[in-house]
């Protein structure tokens, strides 16, 4: 099975606050192709947010994939309220590392 | 004042994503050139955290404000076009307002400029949040505990909102310039449209993009100008740096940031429906967006921010260069904690030291994945909040000390187990607050929790 990595296929990849109690992700892809083998791949869900973060599924509150913008985003409550005692980021803004390792199965053409 | 030009088409410039983080002077007179009917800025957020809001201080720099303030009060005057300011002073609260307040009339004065400016306020009493509570009127947003009437009145400042109507009120009113407390970002943008009869779906949205600046094109910018231009259910944008361009991945990735839900987003009065919104790219640097549209909610609905007082800060920053200390420094972490909780009796409830290690987890924290390398350094800071700050300095002072001298595992290094770049090491940092307050409330009337006076500048 071969594997394409995120990296290869997305331009930008972020985390930031929606908000005091969110935590938002985006993945947008440089072009239309990326973005449909990205979805194709079946990978990007609530799951696979889950576990990249070690978080309860109930923890992630939706996977919405944007067509218009060729994006894929992901909200989940924030572990702890931005500013809060025990915060470690108020911005949300670096918390995206976990995304990058992502890879893309991609069925072999016959 | 009225807006002037053609009721066809509304154009409305965005000089820059925060007012105080700037703007080429070269890109506000290439949107001038284009006859915008209004100025809009945001002058604020709740990114900054907690503190500002429960402090009653601008994140946003005095000087760098009123440097913007004179050229778009300037701008808006000579052309005789609104300028509208939302959330002043960063957080939208009455001391905050007031510093924006000061900087207008500052500004006014100094240039020799009249004119009459609306204030709209944005604080709310606790008494009339706890009125809304006890008749039902108030709903949680999103992942927040249920509000009660405690947490109400230990809050040390609540904000509410407001939509564009506070401002379409002061512009009906005569006012040239309107300073506003805490406002839905795109309502700034929104008003003049909404006055000018344009469709509420496209003037938010529109709103929604300028109020970043020129965050929305290629390659972004937080200190530079947006010019929109909105005509039917329409709306076309782009940026006035000519080495900058809008492209449909720019505006329509602008509509992920910082938001849950792109093809819904609420807002005071309703939602942002862009199920059906198209983006095309018209010219080189300018986007149309067709079909954006605004759903009215059920009632009218504003949001609510407050925050309550934690305590004082103290903080220690070191590093530490030990192998075995670093191999060790979990167990170390956790006696010096019990031994100084134990030595010093303090209050757990009231009392928090915690160390954030950065080398292996201070920026993820507990949502770090990776922890099976070793880093050859760490960057330790203590973290102590206590009720005062006389109580926060012994805190975070214990436990340094604590920490320096501790025996561990394999140690060697007996001189001492921290290297700090400062003297003095301890840092007081002052007050702390946390939101305890983001709900929603419902009104009757937009206008009713936003008094506005008029001020002959």
């Amino acid at each position: 099975m071969k594997r394409v990595p995120i990296l290869d296929l997305a331009h930008v990849i972020r985390s930031k606050n929606s908000g005091p109690y969110e935590l938002t992700f985006d993945i947008v892809f440089k072009d239309r192709a990326g973005y449909r083998l990205a979805v194709a791949s079946g990978i990007l869900t609530a799951e696979l947010f889950a576990r990249l973060y070690g978080i309860g599924i109930e923890q992630v509150l939706n996977v919405v994939f944007f067509a218009e913008a060729c994006a894929v985003k992901a909200t989940i409550v924030r572990p702890v309220v931005s500013g809060d005692i025990g915060d470690t980021d108020v911005y949300g803004a670096q918390q995206h590392a976990p995304l990058l390792g992502i890879a893309f199965p991609v069925a072999r053409t016959p | 004042m009225l807006p002037n030009g053609s009721a066809d088409v509304t154009r409305v410039l965005s000089p820059t994503a925060i007012l105080g983080y700037g703007f080429p002077v070269d890109s506000l007179r290439e949107g001038l050139r284009r006859h915008p009917h209004v100025i809009g800025v945001d002058a604020g957020s709740t990114d900054p955290g907690p503190y500002y809001l429960g402090a009653g201080k601008a994140f946003t720099d005095r000087t760098a404000v009123k440097r913007d303030l004179r050229l778009l009060i300037e701008a808006a005057l000579s052309e005789e076009i609104p300028l509208i300011i939302g959330t002043a002073g960063g957080s939208g609260g009455e001391p905050h307002l007031r510093r924006d307040l000061d900087l207008v009339v500052e500004v006014a004065s100094e240039l020799g400029l009249h004119f009459r400016l609306g204030v709209v306020h944005a604080e709310l009493d606790k008494g009339r949040v706890v009125e809304a509570l006890r008749r039902g009127e108030i709903a949680g947003l999103g992942p927040v505990p249920e509000l009660s009437v405690a947490a109400i009145e230990s809050s040390v400042r609540i904000v509410a909102q407001m939509g564009p109507e506070p401002l379409v009120q002061a512009l009906e009113s005569g006012a040239d310039v309107v300073l506003a407390g805490r406002a839905y970002d795109p309502a700034v943008f929104a008003a003049v449209p909404l006055m000018r009869g344009c469709s509420r779906g496209p003037a938010v949205h529109l709103g929604k993009i300028l109020e970043c600046g020129a965050i929305a094109a290629t390659p972004g910018s937080g200190s530079d100008c947006l010019f929109g231009s909105l005509e039917g259910d329409s709306f076309e944008v782009e940026p006035l740096d000519p080495g900058r361009r809008c492209t449909v991945t720019s505006v329509a990735a602008h509509t992920l940031y910082e938001k849950s839900d792109p093809l819904s987003l609420p807002g005071p009065g309703g939602r942002l429906d862009l199920s059906r919104t198209s983006f095309e790219q018209v010219s080189d640097g300018k986007v149309r967006v067709t079909g954006s549209r605004f759903v009215p909610s059920d009632g009218y609905h504003v949001k609510l921010e407050g925050v309550e007082r934690v305590g004082c800060r103290t903080v220690s920053i070191a590093g530490c260069r030990d192998p075995f200390m670093i191999a060790a420094i979990d167990e170390i972490v956790e006696a010096v904690t019990r031994r100084v909780h134990h030595d010093l009796g303090l209050d757990g409830d009231k009392c928090s030291l915690r160390f954030n290690l950065y080398g292996r987890d201070g920026v993820m924290g507990q949502l770090e994945p990776s922890r099976s390398h070793v880093p050859l350094e760490l960057g330790i800071v203590i973290d102590a909040v206590a009720p005062t700050q006389q109580v926060a300095d012994t805190l975070c002072s214990y436990a340094r000390s604590t920490l320096l001298h501790c025996s561990y595992p394999g140690r060697v290094a007996t001189g001492g187990n921290l290297a700090f770049p400062y003297s003095p090491s301890d840092l007081p940092a002052g007050e702390v607050y946390r939101f305890s307050i983001y709900h929603l409330m419902a009104v009757k009337d937009p206008c009713e929790l936003f008094p506005i006076e008029y001020v002959e500048v």
